[in-house]
């Protein structure tokens, strides 16, 4: 594979695209594409943690019944696509999105064109067959996103926000991506704004207290026990059955995918948590309430017990079998402490007053 | 997290990137920091490898033993579950468990053994003719 050397935030011009492409490390990559995507489009003031509140990123959700990677199903996030598509729409940005079912020829056919038109573009992709990720971290997921910002030689030139650096992709390995097959396959989805104008400081304000505003919502009303922070609660009663339901070798495999899910690359540590609670800092610029500060505060707590949970889950799972009952009493009753930390700072949300 | 107290333990990133974090600089604010890893994550990743590679000795033994097809052998290594297959053959699930069944993939024709080989991205004669 070769890669283009261009460390962090290094500035790429090519001939086809009217301004310079910049490429942007974020911890999780739908905001990163939708942070790079505004920015080049004009919205300097675009961040990671500010696509995330806007686009109210922050969640939870088991989904019972339903294996990922021979592991329980834990989201701690909304579902993919909704960063983007809400945070633009707060901004009053126009989005555009294609999806090609198996007509991999128009696919490719319709980005070679935005490309040539000088359109950095969002795709959607599957890992499995993505080249430059670790073989260690290639499953069937297929909810990632990059940016393509321009083609040489034939390889494509990509923009992976959780990377530090951009790197390449062949025509052939791109199609394998953007048609990855199984759940969430993404049929050669590529998506990308249009028409980006000045956004004022009030469309910004509104946005801040509608994405807070519909987190909290989320978190604490969505009918239901297996999401929002009652989700928490509906994981904390499980893992306390996990042992004797599944026998302490598969219940540590799965606190192993309870933490991955919440630590692996993207999240920004903490289940999002720490990068929610810099949205909250971030929103006091825009909206100088303390009280956001102090709700950030509550959420870096919250993050912070995240990975303490994530620790006593690893001394359980790196036992392999010798672990005991007691252990997971403990993780589930750490859990039941986060889950009544989220529901506090998220009634403190609620209750915010901030027009 | 404090920015001092992020982990930077090795882990299989390596080889691609170090990750980013947020976390809280010595004024209290927040800020950005690069991890090459965390052992607590590392753990969790390691051991999910090691139950797929005794999944797939599993699967192997099971097709040597004659109790499931070369489909559910390659199934496990390329870590499909039966969406996931599903979704590259265009095949049903209902139909995928059968063909797991050594007496029907033995009756499986030519264009089906082709659709399956694409899938696992490998040759329709190593696909019949793997004995476990």
């Amino acid at each position: 594979m070769k890669r283009i050397e261009n460390k962090g935030t290094g500035s790429l011009k090519k001939a086809t695209l009217e301004k310079e492409f910049k490429h942007i490390q974020t911890a999780h990559c739908e905001n990163g594409a939708t942070t790079s995507l505004l920015r080049y489009h004009g919205l300097d003031f675009m961040t990671e943690p500010l696509a995330f509140g806007l686009g109210s990123g922050i969640f939870y959700i088991h989904i019972p019944f339903l294996q990922v990677n021979n592991g329980p199903a834990i989201s701690y996030r909304s579902m993919p696509g909704w960063i983007f598509s809400r945070t633009c729409k707060s901004l009053g940005v126009k989005v555009t999105r294609k999806k090609f079912g198996n007509n991999e020829a128009a696919a490719k056919a319709y980005l070679d064109q935005k490309i040539k038109e000088g359109v950095p573009v969002g795709c959607q992709v599957g890992v499995f067959n993505l080249p430059y990720f670790p073989p260690e971290y290639r499953f069937h997921f297929n909810a990632h996103n990059l940016i393509v910002w321009g083609k040489e030689n034939g390889n494509y030139l990509i923009s992976d926000p959780v990377m530090e650096t951009v790197t390449s992709l062949s025509e052939e390995d791109m199609i394998r991506v953007r048609f990855a097959k199984g759940p969430l396959a993404p049929k050669g989805h590529v998506y990308f704004p249009e028409n980006v104008k000045p956004v004022s400081k009030e469309v910004i304000q509104k946005g801040i207290i509608k994405g807070i505003k519909r987190s909290a919502r989320d978190m604490l009303h969505i009918p239901g026990n297996i999401a929002g922070v009652d989700g928490i609660k509906y994981t904390a009663n499980h893992i306390r059955k996990w042992r004797e339901k599944l026998g302490p070798r598969k219940a540590g495999l799965y606190l192993g995918q309870v933490v991955r899910m919440q630590e692996e690359i993207g999240t920004g540590g903490g289940g999002f948590r720490f990068l929610y609670a810099a949205f909250l800092e971030e929103a006091h610029a825009y909206i100088p309430n303390d009280e956001l500060l102090s709700i950030s505060q509550d959420f870096t707590k919250v993050g912070d017990l995240w990975r303490a949970s994530a620790v006593q889950m690893g001394r359980i799972y790196k036992g392999r079998i010798n672990n005991e009952q007691a252990d997971f009493v403990t993780c589930a009753d750490m859990l039941l402490e986060i889950a009544d930390l989220e529901k506090q700072a998220f009634l403190k949300l609620k209750k915010l007053d901030l027009d | 997290m404090k920015k001092e107290e992020l982990p930077q333990d090795e882990s299989a990133l390596k080889a691609m990137t170090r990750e980013l974090l947020y976390v809280k600089d010595k004024e209290g604010k927040y800020t950005t920091g690069l991890s090459t890893g965390w052992e607590v994550k590392k753990a969790a990743l390691d051991n999910a490898w090691d139950d797929i590679k005794e999944r797939v000795e599993a699967a192997r033994l099971a097709v040597k033993n004659g109790e499931k097809s070369p489909v559910y052998y390659f199934m496990e290594l390329r870590l499909m579950d039966f969406p996931v297959l599903s979704g590259y053959t265009g095949f049903w699930t209902f139909n995928i468990k059968r063909h797991l069944k050594p007496a029907v993939f033995k009756n499986l024709s030519e264009k089906k053994l082709a659709v399956y080989a694409k899938a696992f991205d490998i040759k329709v004669e190593e696909l019949k003719n793997f004995k476990g």
